[in-house]
Order: structure tokens, then C-alpha cells, then sequence
């Protein structure tokens, strides 16, 4: 009988993460990058930008945003490295509190019960200030799927837009995080 | 769900064990109060979505990337360490072949950052970032420095208790961890209000590693030990297979 035991407890990831986490700035690799797919990846090739807020609307700087995704056809990979489409992404906000992710807009997911939900993206929110990651989802705002998906229908109708990217250009959405206040971001415990 | 498809870990996650996490809203630790969110948080059925997630394995780390001592020309400054632990789940059981991501200032309590402005001397033969992957008991290990206590502007005359940033991925979207490892004895600790958020006391100090004889080094470096539970419990086949 194995001993039972309780988990540990998260804490922020702090102001300071980027020589690890997000290292590009300075001049090394990390383990993941904002291209969730390269060019060679099947499926419509789109671009997702965003800005993370705080609550009195300014910018917040020094968070770090991890997205995770299904492909073109709905399916999640079993390996994330070296990969056309790695499923994955982490990108750093800059100084505007902006971040960049390019990817494939991913498929329509089974459920259980083999119903499919609305395509969407897994977002964690990472930041000083947070002593847990936060979660979210991105979904599209011209999808006809969002209608009758389960995820979105749990979402009071009022603050569904908060999950629903906007469609900027053929192949751009915008995503804004807002943490706190007015248009407060839905998030959800997991 | 009713099945996972192949190659996705039938695991329970049960949502009692969340209570170990500090709340978001923890008004002691300044920087939450325009970032921590207000509204409460909705409840998401895990879809496949989340019990899925990036794998992160043994291909995505260089020889060597545990040992933060050796990555430059020089010895870093400081008392040499070694940290060492194992990744379990709620039951005990090991998570193995699972990426960890360690950062941590130097011994003078200053980070590679640009933003840091501490004014204690950089270390040239020091960065403080490291990555290992686990063995198949889920083990691990880094070789590093004991990062210094540095002071922060959350409060008057406020210092963090050393500490190394940890961040883990597990077995699915679920189990992402990111956190921080404490050292024994800290006076810091008692001080620290993020350290504090935490609620329950027992949860508290799963944080703070263990001294360990067996682990020190002979003539080399101190050892520390900090094992890590993520969550999830062993795929349970006999559980109604219609819940959600």
C-alpha cells in the first residue's frame, strides 16, 4: 500500500524566469519557443497576439503565457519536440505587455460521448503576482461550433467573449488577458 | 471521458487536492492585488484537452544541463549543493522520464535579469539555469550554489528565504507545477508572504528541502533533498467509465 500523500504547492513563477524559461533575449535556447507550428505543418496557418492587463489596464510586463493545442485535424501530439506542429507554445509579454504565438488553427476535439467541441487552445498565465498559474481558453469568434460547446456553455453568457478571439486579419486573432477587473478574463480551475 | 485514446494515461485528478495551492488573492504579497483575478473561477470538466500535454523527454536536454556549476569557464562562487528528489503522483508512484526546469540567483542573491537591481555583484561563472529530465523512478538530480537571500520591495526591510524556482510539466496539462524549493531553517521563511499564502501548514512545508547526509558530497557539496508531488492518482480501470 503505497503511502498517501498530498501535492505540492504552487508558487509564482516570479519576475526573473527568462534566463530558464524564455531565453532567446538572451541568446539561448529554451525547451519551447512562440512557433507552435512551423511552416511545414499541415492545417490553416494563422497567428494569435495578445496583451496581458492588469487590473487598472496597465500593461503587465514580465509575464509568461504557455499555450497548448491540438492540430489541424483535432489531434493532440504524443511528443512535443522536433516536430512540425509541437502542440506547444511559450512566449514572454514585452515591455506593452504583448505576446505572439504562430501556429495551426486547430481542429474540432472529441469529447466524451464522441460529441466534438469547439476548437480551442489551452492558455496557462504565469506572472509575479500570481501564486498559481492561471488557466483559460482561447476560442474563435467565427466558429459556429462555440454554439453548442459544453466548455463555453458552463461559461456565464455574459463574460463568454472574454474566451473569444477576434479575427484581426485573414490569418491573425487577437487574445487579450485581462486578470483583473472591468472585462475581467474567465478563468478556470482545472 | 468515456475513452481516452491510445496513448493517452487513463489518471484521476481528483480536485480535492487543490487545496494545497496558496489562494490567488493573498493581499500580504503586494503584487497580487491588481494581478490575482476577482471574479470566482469556473469549473472545467477535464476534457481531453487536459488530460493530455506536451512531452518533454530526454531528447530535449543536453549532457550536463544539471549541473549549473559547470557551465562556464570558472567555478562559480558560493557553497556548492546538490539537489536531489523524485517526482511522485498523489499515490506515491514515480513520474518518470518528466522535464524539470530549475532557476535561481547566485550566491550574492542576484539573477541573470535585466530587470534586477540588487546591488550585489553578478557571477560571471554563474547564470543559474539548469534543466534535468527524470529517470524511470522518477529521480533527479542538479548540482548548483545556494542561492542568497535578496531583498524585494513587497514591504519594509522585506527579504525572500532562498530558494530555486522549480518548474515541472508531468504527464498532462493538468499536472504543469511551477514553484519554488525552500532550504531548512530558514529565519525567512516565517517572514516571507509567499511562502505564506499557503494556507496549511502541512502543504507548506512539502516546500522546504531536507538536509540529508547521504546525499553531501564528501570534501564536494552539502546535499539537499525535495521530492515533488504533482498531481494525479494511478489510472483507476475500475471507476464509472460514464463520469466526467
Amino acid at each position: 500500500m503505497m503511502t498517501e500523500r498530498g501535492i505540492t504547492p504552487s508558487q509564482t513563477v516570479g519576475p526573473f524566469f527568462a534566463y530558464c524559461l524564455t531565453p532567446e533575449a538572451y541568446g539561448t535556447r529554451g525547451i519551447a519557443s512562440s512557433e507552435v507550428a512551423t511552416a511545414d505543418a499541415a492545417g490553416t496557418r494563422i497567428r494569435i497576439e495578445g496583451r496581458v492587463i492588469d487590473g487598472a489596464g496597465e500593461a503587465v510586463p514580465d509575464a509568461m503565457i504557455e499555450i497548448w493545442q491540438a492540430d489541424g485535424e483535432g489531434r493532440y501530439p504524443d511528443h512535443a519536440a522536433n516536430a512540425a506542429f509541437r502542440g506547444f507554445g511559450r512566449a514572454e509579454t514585452d515591455a506593452h505587455g504583448r505576446f505572439a504565438f504562430t501556429t495551426v488553427k486547430p481542429g474540432p476535439v472529441p469529447g466524451a460521448d464522441g460529441s466534438a467541441h469547439a476548437p480551442h487552445i489551452a492558455v496557462s498565465v504565469f506572472a509575479r503576482g500570481l501564486l498559481n498559474r492561471l488557466a483559460t481558453r482561447l476560442y474563435f469568434e467565427d466558429e459556429p461550433a462555440n454554439e453548442t460547446d459544453p466548455v463555453l456553455a458552463r461559461v456565464p453568457a455574459e463574460r463568454r467573449a472574454t474566451l473569444l478571439a477576434r479575427r484581426t486579419a485573414p490569418d491573425a486573432y487577437a487574445f487579450d488577458i485581462r486578470l483583473q477587473g472591468e472585462g475581467e478574463t474567465v478563468f478556470f480551475e482545472i | 471521458m468515456s475513452q481516452p485514446p491510445a496513448g493517452v494515461e487513463r489518471r484521476a485528478y481528483p480536485r480535492e487536492s487543490l487545496a494545497a495551492h496558496p489562494p490567488n488573492d493573498a493581499p500580504a504579497y503586494a503584487s497580487t492585488r491588481l494581478r490575482a483575478p476577482r471574479k470566482p473561477l469556473v469549473i472545467l470538466p477535464h476534457t481531453l484537452t487536459e488530460l493530455t500535454g506536451p512531452v518533454y523527454g530526454h531528447e530535449s536536454v543536453a549532457p550536463g544541463e544539471n549541473d549549473l556549476t559547470t557551465r562556464h569557464d570558472g567555478a562559480p562562487l558560493g557553497e556548492r549543493i546538490v539537489v536531489t528528489g523524485r517526482v511522485l503522483d498523489e499515490d506515491g508512484r514515480p513520474v518518470p522520464h518528466t522535464l524539470i526546469e530549475i532557476w535561481q540567483a547566485n550566491s550574492a542573491g542576484r539573477y541573470v535579469h535585466a530587470n534586477d537591481r540588487h546591488d550585489a555583484p553578478l557571477d560571471p561563472n554563474f547564470t543559474g539555469a539548469g534543466r534535468v529530465v527524470t529517470d524511470a523512478s522518477g529521480a533527479y538530480t542538479f548540482t548548483t550554489i545556494k542561492p542568497g537571500a535578496y531583498p524585494w520591495r513587497n514591504h519594509h526591510n522585506a527579504w525572500r528565504p532562498a530558494h530555486i524556482h522549480f518548474s515541472l510539466f508531468g504527464p498532462s496539462f493538468l499536472t504543469r507545477l511551477v514553484t519554488q524549493m525552500y532550504f531548512p531553517g530558514d529565519p525567512l521563511l516565517a517572514l516571507d508572504p509567499i511562502y505564506q499564502a499557503i494556507p496549511d501548514a502541512a502543504a507548506r512545508v512539502r516546500l522546504v528541502s531536507d538536509f540529508e547526509i547521504e546525499t553531501t558530497k564528501p570534501e564536494w557539496a552539502l546535499g539537499y533533498r525535495f521530492d515533488i508531488v504533482l498531481r494525479g492518482r494511478a489510472a483507476t480501470p475500475m471507476e464509472d467509465p460514464h463520469d466526467d
